[in-house]
């Protein structure tokens, strides 16, 4: 590794810690007023995190998904919502540079991302395909050099916010629902019709509001691969990696929260273990158990990352399954911990202590992809697939 | 023996396709034709049961039952080294 190597990454995680100040200044207010994390995302722009993950080639800067995941943990310490927007930019940019690579104006717009730090947002879900984004009802309609798209998108996180939207459909009118492509397009290519207000009880400054989306471009916004290979080649790792990075982030502040308050009791009387010291132990204990599961998924995915057959094998999708499952499910048990830990401290809101917001954000983690779905998806798998059980291979 | 006759017809029982399979050749996208992961695992589970085989870890992707034609060269493959292990 050259020095420059070496010393790069430093530099990008003080952006990052940068960033991360900055969200967290806001972060009740947010949180409170159900509001766009704008300060973080203004922050984001400035220290121009937004292109990092774009080859150097185009403009970025070819950040690691290990460093990303980073950025990720960061960022959710200090606001949830904030670091859940970078995280689901992040994927959409992952999706752009595994699929679009070596088409021209793909490249181009990878470009454009990191010229102007462009805020991508996602339209995946859609009102009647019951949660499974492996199935769109709509379909895009090409003629001649132009596609036309209309979806009734149920959920578009901060849709009013992005510079652009991928977004999912049918390859054609007549395409199976599971025959999906994804496609570009720019905010000025398309109108966003609010039908939902996003007032939920966490991430609320996602503001994952429901949209009729209208969008007319050049059908060469198409990206070049069936989302098929886009979902199980990218998103699935990406999405899965980087938002259980973000959870972590959660967790871990909470963690340092409940720390803190029984290292605060410990030092008022020095003689007496708090009571709360062994649930600190027992939360260290799940949290290293939760960064080890992401660690374990990253090196994985790095292993494989340009290797097709690999990345969409069974093994593959099961292992970034079961990371998405155990760290959804261990933040909420973390959090509560530190809950018990805190006590009145934790569950009022405004004091060194609260843990109300992460605790709110972290419920989030079960339902974003439902665990109910990704499990039974996990048994689908499990009817045929043999689960690698040895230690080190 | 592995067919794409024999497999056309694990297809249309197990593939759950919105469409005819009898109407699919050798060479045709499977997912086009709207295979979904998890009628793709139940197809594999009908192909294990049928021809007495198991895919080993390495096949199981989207590669290996992307059309028939992938599917018999599989199978036959399989065949020929299960049978004589």
């Amino acid at each position: 590794m050259t020095i420059q190597g070496a010393v790069a990454p430093l530099a990008l995680m003080d952006r990052a810690k940068r960033v991360a100040a900055i969200a967290a200044e806001h972060a009740d207010q947010v949180d409170v007023q159900g509001r766009f994390p704008a300060e973080a995302v203004a922050a984001m722009r400035s220290e121009r995190l937004l292109g990092i993950q774009i080859p150097t080639a185009q403009g970025g800067e070819g950040v690691s998904v290990m460093e990303i995941a980073e950025i990720c943990t960061t960022l959710g310490k200090g606001c949830s919502a904030a670091a859940m927007v970078f995280a689901m930019h992040q994927i959409k940019v992952s999706s752009l540079v595994s699929h679009g690579s070596g088409a021209g104006w793909h490249e181009a717009f990878m470009s454009r991302v990191a010229e102007e730090q462009l805020l991508l947002g996602s339209a995946t879900t859609e009102g009647g395909i019951g949660g499974n984004l492996r199935n769109s009802i709509c379909a895009i309609e090409v003629d001649g050099d132009t596609c036309r798209l209309e979806k009734n998108a149920t959920v578009i996180s901060y849709g009013d916010q992005a510079d652009a939207i991928l977004i999912t459909s049918r390859a054609h009118a007549d395409a199976a629902p599971s025959d999906q492509v994804m496609t570009v397009f720019l905010k000025d290519q398309y109108t966003l019709d609010k039908t939902q207000t996003w007032d939920a009880l966490g991430m609320r400054g996602t503001c994952s509001d429901g949209y009729v989306f209208k969008g007319e471009a050049p059908a060469q916004q198409i990206l070049p691969r069936p989302f098929a290979e886009i979902a199980a080649q990218s998103m699935l790792a990406h999405a899965h990696i980087l938002w259980s990075a973000v959870w972590y982030g959660i967790a871990a502040d909470a963690f340092a929260r409940a720390q803190a308050f029984v290292r605060a009791a410990a030092r008022r009387s020095p003689e007496a273990m708090p009571p709360g010291a062994l649930r600190v132990a027992e939360a260290s204990s799940l949290l290293q158990g939760v960064k080890a599961s992401i660690i374990a998924a990253l090196t994985q995915y790095e292993a494989v990352r340009g290797d097709e057959d690999k990345l969409s094998a069974m093994s593959f999708a099961v292992a970034m399954n079961n990371l998405k499952i155990a760290s959804s499910q261990t933040i909420l048990t973390i959090i509560n911990h530190c809950m018990l830990i805190c006590g009145i401290l934790g569950y009022k809101n405004g004091t060194p202590y609260s843990l109300g917001r992460h605790l709110r954000d972290a419920h989030s983690a079960q339902l974003m992809i439902s665990n109910d779905r990704i499990l039974g998806n996990t048994s689908t798998m499990l009817l045929i697939h043999k689960q690698d059980t040895s230690l080190l291979a | 023996m592995a067919t794409a006759d024999t497999i056309r017809t694990i297809l249309a029982q197990h593939g759950k396709l919105p469409v005819d399979a009898a109407t699919l050749n050798e060479d045709s996208d499977l997912y086009a034709a709207g295979l979904s992961s998890f009628a793709s695992v139940q197809l594999m589970l009908a192909i294990e049961e049928e021809f007495d085989i198991e895919f080993p870890e390495n096949l199981l992707n989207r590669k290996t039952f992307s059309t028939i034609a992938t599917i018999v060269e599989v199978v036959t493959e399989l065949s020929k080294d299960q049978q004589a292990a």
